[in-house]
């Protein structure tokens, strides 16, 4: 919840409300681009970008690099695998009663 | 040359590591009057734990292990309300699955939710928001828990909720803020601290202006820290240069994350929809001025609090901590977890009994699970 996880930004899905989709690990999942936003207001731009990803809002764009190293230590926290699984289950919470 | 492969770069971490242990000598600082830094953050506790970094860095510099876990501090009443709110049978309670198993005074909302509540974990405030479009005919409340991370999602998400004019959906706010707490413990006579470790993610988004008080009241450095070990052990360096060279000063380690200033359209948004209350309980460290966050009136219709009158503060029976328990004294570092006749007995991660131990980062929890490790950074052939 609190350390966020690297994804990369694959489309965008609503760019009225900011929304798009973005891979972690082969897990896609809509997220909140508001707080990332270019200067000149173009979210096509960040197609292809990665970001650190918090409960669902890109809170700050990293480089590839710097993705690939902060989830090696998610990892090794254990909590890549926590947050990656947060995000499947979710889906299912939308559905019928969990 | 066979190095543990915590670290990517054993040589800079070697390097660091001699150099820490140089400036704790030249202090003068010893295993019986040691230097004591505080790292804020969890996360920060959780990686300290796991990577051994505890054990890697000389006895005379002691860690104590911060506040900043948002699970470890939320007070059992906050718990109690929130299992209340889950119980209306109108009511669809969306949650982070961190807070699932936080014990209430009777129960968890684990065991709330095997007793028939509905109760569902949610990754994003996002998806509460979804499951209040699609079920019109329920209240969807969403437990907005969490430090300066979390709460510009969840602030987004009522600005969202006001524009779509949703009727249905409201947050139960429980934010809380990093500054207040640290001013709390240095205002705390007994406490002694000598530096901080400052929050990355949390710094991301507020900026590092809001720790310049405590350089400039409290003359302590503190220094902004990534989450990588060698990001832990140079920030501490430049901690401990700090304390040698008698400056205090904020420094940022983590700039290529943290900009100075924070992330804007964040502290917009957490302005527009919240305010501070006077006064929240912390687990732990009782009630602090400041410390956690309202609506405004602007966003009342999305109040929990409001709608289910269920206000901070209402009366209510006192509660007590369960026996033995010690996350007060823990969470200020007066003992060490192991310290605590609970610790590992009646309280274990499987069947917490202090919230310490319910989060990976909560002390207790991270010493449990890695109290035994030793990381190598010795040539090992
Ligand atoms: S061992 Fe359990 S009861 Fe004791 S301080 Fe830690 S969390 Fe609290």
């Amino acid at each position: 919840m609190c350390l966020g996880i690297p994804g990369q930004i694959i489309s965008i899905s609503d760019s009225t409300k900011k929304l798009g989709i973005i891979d972690v690990s082969g897990v896609q999942r809509e997220v909140n681009l508001a707080c990332i936003m270019p200067k000149d207001g173009n979210i096509d731009t960040l197609i292809g970008e990665w970001a650190l990803i918090h409960v669902g809002f890109a809170m700050s764009r990293i480089d590839e690099a710097e993705a690939a190293k902060t989830m090696e230590v998610l990892v090794m926290l254990g909590e890549a695998q926590e947050e990656i699984e947060a995000m499947r289950r979710s889906q299912s919470a939308l559905g019928e009663r969990a | 040359m066979k190095y543990a492969d915590e670290f990517r770069d054993p040589d800079a971490a070697k390097g660091v590591l001699g150099a820490i242990e140089r400036i704790v000598d030249e202090i003068g600082a010893t295993p019986e009057k040691p230097i004591h830094i505080m790292e804020v953050c969890g996360g920060h506790t959780h990686a300290i734990f796991r990577y051994g970094l505890d054990k890697l860095t000389p006895a005379a510099l002691e860690f104590i292990h911060g506040p900043g876990c948002p699970v470890c501090v939320l007070p059992m009443s906050r718990v109690d309300d929130c299992i209340e709110l889950a119980e209306r049978p109108e009511v669809i309670f969306t949650t982070f699955g961190d807070a699932m198993r936080v014990p209430g005074t009777k129960k968890s909302l684990l065991q709330a939710k095997a007793e028939g509540a509905d109760i569902r974990m949610v990754y994003s405030p996002l998806d509460a928001l979804e499951l209040a479009r699609r079920n019109p005919d329920r209240e969807v409340v969403f437990f907005a828990l969490g430090f300066e991370t979390t709460t510009p999602s969840t602030a987004l998400c009522a600005q969202q909720a006001l524009a779509e004019n949703l009727t249905n959906f409201s947050l139960f706010c429980n934010h809380i803020t990093v500054p207040e707490p640290i001013k709390a413990l240095l205002d705390d006579p007994y406490m002694e601290l000598d530096g901080f470790v400052g929050p990355g993610h949390v710094s991301m988004v507020i900026g590092i202006e809001p720790y310049r008080f405590i350089a400039r009241d409290y003359n302590k450095p503190i220094v902004v820290a990534g989450f990588e070990p060698l990001d832990l052990l140079q920030s501490i360096l430049m901690v401990l240069e700090q304390i040698r060279d008698g400056r205090a000063e904020v420094e940022n380690q983590y700039s290529r994350i943290v900009p100075d200033d924070g992330n804007v359209v964040s502290i917009e948004a957490c302005a527009d929809v919240y305010e501070r209350r006077e006064t929240f309980e912390w687990r732990g460290l009782g009630e602090i001025d400041k410390s956690g966050l309202k609506m405004r009136e602007k966003y009342w219709a999305f109040d929990a609090e409001r709608k289910f009158s269920m206000g901070y503060g209402r009366p209510r029976a006192k509660y007590e901590e369960p026996e033995g328990c010690k996350c007060g004294a823990v969470m200020t570092g007066r003992l060490k977890p192991q310290q605590c006749p609970q610790f590992g007995k009646g309280c274990t991660p499987d069947r917490p009994l202090g919230a310490l131990m319910v989060s990976s980062e909560g002390a207790c929890a991270a010493y449990y699970q890695y109290g035994g490790v030793r990381t190598q950074l010795e040539p090992a052939e």
